[in-house]
């Protein structure tokens, strides 16, 4: 039983890891129809930032409240990213998919060169507080705390995400932009407005994963966020395109059956069933879990 | 004539190598309802759509469309729609998985104050149904909701295109009822397929054939002349029959004919 309780928790931190990549990724799909491989940058340019700030920046550290200062940072730095690669390479391409992916898988190169030619292609020790290494028992099973931490982080990005969609006067314009962008536009509404914040919002949370991805995994390595990426890609298309909660759904279900199929079959094993429900739901909804609809 | 509220001089469009508009002009006056008349295909939607701003992205606009002394091409249609143009798509187009109340609130402006008496006294279940999901509507709500949420604005000119397209007879006469109440306030360039509607409403019609203008004048006095009805629109003298009957004094108001291309 503790077995099983310890699959399902670690299968749901590793959901969680997919969510908050997977969730920004979605909407940015379903709102401007941009197909961004240049997603997972985001993720290592956050795992990145944090670990420097750890060390460097005044106030942060591996522990405590620094460590919070550290994340914030890495955060910041992930958004501040995002928006400058929207308004600089992505803005004037809006309706030319080709070039996008061009542009966006171009990028991604770029940027994990960048982070090799800058700290190495070695994965770097992650600097994180001691209490993350530490487990935590569950009805007898012994949960690692980091894997807990992400759970605790997706949830509160869901329910802000939720939250944000369903309260705001920007919610309600992302929310009915992925449904009909041209109508939002003929309503008088400037919709660029909305991509910028959504990519920022997307490199935000894909930047949390990138800091607590650290924290899970322990280091820290240029090629992370590309390896991230492809199940996060396969998240957003099991959970139906600009759909938080079909994301969220989609984690979950990758996460869970990714962690048992590992578990009780051979390692590897569940990458492949993981194809194999992409398979089927592409074959009986191809519109995903909820369609492309940005539900609150 | 005072001076119109739009002019549209030499309006050519090309869409993925076709050339759909090719040299458009015409007027739409201050006051009334214009309708763009046509067979399917002869680029009446793409007409609305170019004056609009929202021709794809892959499609060439050439020509001049003003309104008042204001030039359109090239400004954004959000800026366009701000200055007072407002769009009622074919199809309705109202956000299916937001509430009315929220497709509503879509279409309220920083720094004015949104007409809600006014859309409510037009169209009062709007006002009731508030919390309904505009994807459950029936296709006459939807459709009320559209003109709803662009009339919550101050408008120079309406842009409506095929308002009653799909809707049983009922709510046809619903839709234009509450059109010819608009009208008394706002112009509106219509298109229009149904007949009917267009002799309660129209005083001025533009018939497109092939990508250009074939005829513009008098709309009740188009619908007259069987002749010419049934060569541009391609129906039967019962529908002239019908307009004849009923159209009286205004159809004597002929302005321009500029013949049938």
């Amino acid at each position: 039983m503790s077995t099983v309780i310890l699959l399902a928790l670690t299968g749901l931190g590793l959901a969680a890891l997919y969510f908050l990549v997977a969730s920004g990724l979605s909407l940015v799909f379903g709102l401007a129809d941009v197909l961004n491989f240049a997603h997972g940058l985001f993720l290592g340019v956050g795992a990145y930032a944090t670990w420097w700030a750890a060390g460097n920046l005044p106030g942060a550290g591996p522990g405590g409240f620094g460590f919070v200062v550290a994340v914030a940072f890495g955060v910041l730095a992930g958004a501040l990213v995002a928006v400058l690669v929207e308004l600089v390479l992505i803005r004037p391409l809006y309706s030319r998919t080709i070039e996008q992916v061009l542009v966006t898988v171009g990028l991604s190169l770029a940027g994990v060169a960048l982070l090799q030619a800058t700290w190495g292609a070695d994965p770097r020790p992650f600097p994180r507080p001691a209490w993350t290494r530490e487990v935590t028992s569950i009805l007898g099973a012994n949960v690692p705390n980091a894997g807990l931490l992400l759970i605790i982080a997706a949830v509160l990005v869901l329910g802000g995400l939720l939250a944000f969609l369903r309260f705001t006067r920007y919610g309600l314009i992302i929310r009915a932009g992925v449904e009909n962008r041209e109508m939002v536009t003929a309503l008088g509404i400037d919709v660029r407005k909305a991509f910028t914040l959504v990519f920022a919002i997307g490199g935000a949370a894909a930047a949390l994963a990138g800091a607590l991805g650290g924290v899970y995994f322990g280091t820290v390595s240029p090629g992370q966020g590309g390896s991230l990426l492809i199940f996060a890609f396969i998240v957003v298309v099991i959970g139906g395109m600009g759909s938080v909660v079909g994301s969220a759904y989609a984690a979950v279900a990758v996460g869970l059956l990714q962690q048992f199929v590992n578990y009780y079959g051979t390692s590897g094993l569940g990458d492949l069933c993981v194809v194999g429900l992409l398979a089927v739901v592409l074959l009986l909804r191809p519109q995903g879990l909820a369609g492309k609809v940005a539900h609150a | 004539m005072s001076e119109p509220v739009l002019s549209v001089e030499n309006l050519s469009v090309r869409i993925a190598g076709l050339h759909i508009l090719q040299g458009v002009s015409f007027e739409v006056a201050p006051t009334g309802v214009t309708v763009l008349l046509g067979r399917n295909g002869v680029g009446k939607t793409t007409t609305l759509r170019a004056i609009v701003g929202l021709t794809p992205r892959n499609g060439e606009v050439r020509g001049t469309i003003r309104m008042g002394a204001r030039s359109l091409l090239a400004r954004p249609t959000h800026r366009l729609v701000r200055d007072g143009l407002g769009y009622v798509p074919e199809d309705r187009c109202v956000f299916a998985g937001l509430t009315v109340a929220e497709n509503l609130r879509l279409a309220e402006r920083r720094g004015t104050t949104p007409a809600y008496d006014k859309v409510f006294a037009l169209f009062p279940e709007l006002d009731r149904r508030g919390r309904q999901r505009a994807g459950s509507l029936s296709g006459g709500q939807q459709q009320m909701l559209a003109i709803g949420r662009v009339l919550l604005n101050d408008n120079r000119l309406l842009l409506i295109d095929e308002p009653t397209k799909g809707l049983a007879p009922k709510v046809v006469t619903e839709v234009a009822e509450v059109l010819e109440r608009v009208a008394e306030s706002v112009p509106v360039l219509l298109v229009e397929q149904n007949l009917a509607v267009v002799r309660r409403l129209a005083r001025d019609a533009v018939v497109l054939s092939t990508g250009k203008v074939a005829w513009t004048g008098d709309a009740q006095e188009l619908l007259l002349e069987t002749a010419l009805t049934k060569s541009l629109l391609g129906v039967g003298s019962e529908v002239a029959e019908s307009a004849r009957s009923e159209s009286g004094p205004r159809a004597a108001q002929s302005r321009t004919k500029d013949g049938i291309a």
